[in-house]
């Protein structure tokens, strides 16, 4: 279990028997209470295919129903009922080799991180920027992690925003994810570029349109929805 | 094959046995939205509520005219075949009874449609006889769109799919019509009591 | 009437563990011709509405239905009425 942020753990889990799967894909968790009552929820993986362990990240939800648990009670030790790996749309293939545009806002980054860690772990050079919406820099999931990876200059670009608030000499981004900004942190349309975005449904809406205007072809963006009905 | 979570309860949920609930319910205390589409947004100015079919002769009212009819204030417990129930609603609306007044049909079956496209089908007699409302406030505001606003059906005595939101009419039909969910594995009656929740319940 | 798009509008991956039960394979990627405006979407891009009595599938493009999906009692109930053709790859 590792706190990334004070709503956000991420839990690690020995899988044994584990097919394997593709950076993207999530798996949906099911627990059972005494009485025989059940819930089930759709994570994203977090952790690269090449990772020993299998890593979810759940972000709480004050009023939801599986993540406190999963966030809260879930002891080292304690066994997770969980199918998958499942998705076939929004993953990325290493042999795919157009630039990324990865676009991620609140506990959306996660599917774009088993991206980024699948990109590392095999040494792959596809030039890729993640783009990054967060509340506040103390929302930021991954922040240390991802600042090491930028920091290989390996052809990773970390762009943050924070929309709600930000800290003293932030040099960042300050606003929600507009037209001027994706203009400045996504590839040139002549570059083919293949782009992802994943975060609450408003967010990746607009994101969406706003690529689509500005004339990248609509099939090269691929989108998934985080909703309330995550809890 | 599942097994216990431990420590796992869920954010439930009362189901103390109780001679208002119903088999296999639980009490909620908010209110949870259904949403099986985008929601509805109905301007006053262009509501309209109709009763067509097998009837002497169509009947519609616009909001304006809908209003002036004669209202009740009304408190029930809802159950939603999601399985929470909720208990002492309180709505202010039309009777039924008072819509159909002066209606004459020979038709012995209605579909309720609405806005957005749902249909779901009923009886008439489970319309009449103080079942039946279209309520336009709950809890003394109006109607928020995602409950179905400016009007939506209530059906208290059945599963709440069978009160449509965003209530656009009434076709009273000869031949039953089974409805959005009724065509698609859910029972064509919806009685909580005798648990009709799927085909063959 | 205009429509408002609600938070509580998913997509299609999200249904990927159910649609994996019910055809028991990967379908997120598979290919749907809507059977109202005729356009294509993958199944990782149609709007889905899970909070209702059943799943509700809905085409991006037009709002048609395409799918409604009810587990219950046992029992699966799939409609795929909205849905002209379905593609999707047997390996």
């Amino acid at each position: 279990m590792v706190q990334e942020t004070p709503r956000v753990a991420s839990l690690v889990l020995e899988m044994p028997d584990w097919p394997g799967h593709l950076a993207g894909q999530h798996v949906d968790v099911r627990v059972t209470a005494e009485d025989g009552y059940q819930a089930e929820r759709s994570y994203s993986i977090a952790s690269s295919p090449e990772d020993s362990r299998l890593a979810i990240t759940v972000e709480r939800l004050d009023d939801g129903e599986v993540s406190p648990y999963l966030v809260g009670e879930l002891r080292i030790g304690d066994k997770v009922e969980l199918r998958g790996p499942i998705g076939g749309y929004f993953v990325w293939r290493p042999a795919d080799e157009r630039p990324l545009l990865l676009v991620g806002g609140g506990s959306g980054v996660v599917p774009l991180m088993a991206m980024i860690r699948h990109r590392v772990a095999i040494n792959s050079k596809t030039p890729t920027r993640l783009l990054y919406s967060s509340r506040s820099q103390d929302d930021i999931i991954y922040r240390a992690e991802l600042e090491r990876l930028a920091a290989r200059a390996d052809g990773l670009t970390v762009a943050h925003t924070l929309t709600r608030m930000q800290p003293a000499g932030w040099d960042g981004y300050a606003r929600r994810i507009d037209l001027a900004m994706l203009g400045e942190v996504a590839w040139p349309r002549h570059e083919m570029p293949l782009t992802f975005v994943c975060g609450p449904t408003p967010l990746v809406e607009s994101v969406a349109s706003l690529m689509v205007d500005m004339g990248y072809d609509p099939p090269s963006i691929k989108t998934e929805r985080f909703g309330p009905t995550g809890g | 094959m599942s097994f216990i979570s431990r420590g796992f309860r869920g954010k439930r949920r009362d189901t103390a046995s109780s001679s208002r609930l119903p088999p296999g319910q639980y009490i909620v205390t908010d209110y949870p939205v259904l949403s099986a589409g985008p929601t509805p947004r109905i301007p006053l100015n262009e509501w309209t509520f109709v009763i067509e079919g097998e009837i002497d002769k169509p009947r519609s009212w616009n909001w304006e005219e809908f209003r002036k009819l004669p209202t009740e204030q009304v408190t029930k417990d809802i159950h939603c075949v999601t399985k929470w129930s909720k208990f002492d609603t309180g709505w202010t609306g039309v009777s039924m009874d008072k819509i159909l007044e002066g209606v004459e049909t020979a038709a012995e079956y209605t579909v309720q449609f609405s806005y957005g496209g749902y249909t779901t089908n009923l009886p008439l007699e489970d319309l009449t006889g103080g079942k039946a409302w279209v309520v336009y406030e709950f809890d003394g505001q109006p109607l928020h769109p995602e409950h179905g606003g400016p009007a939506r059906m209530l059906v208290p005595h059945l599963y709440f799919w069978k009160s449509a939101k965003w209530i656009r009419g009434i076709r009273l039909v000869n031949e039953d019509e089974p409805g959005f969910w009724e065509t698609n594995g859910y029972h064509n009656y919806g009685d909580p009591w005798r648990e009709q929740r799927y085909w063959g319940d | 009437m205009t429509v408002q798009q609600s938070d509580l509008k998913l997509d299609g991956n999200a249904i990927g563990g159910l649609l994996r039960e019910i055809f028991t394979m990967e379908m997120t990627a598979a290919e749907g011709t809507c059977s109202s405006c005729g356009k294509v979407h993958a199944v990782g891009q149609v709007e889905v509405y899970m909070n209702a009595p059943g799943v509700v599938v809905r085409c991006p493009a037009c709002g048609q239905v395409q799918m409604r999906i009810v587990k219950g009692g046992g029992r699966y109930w799939l409609d795929l009425s909205g849905i002209r053709c379905l593609e999707f790859s047997s390996e």
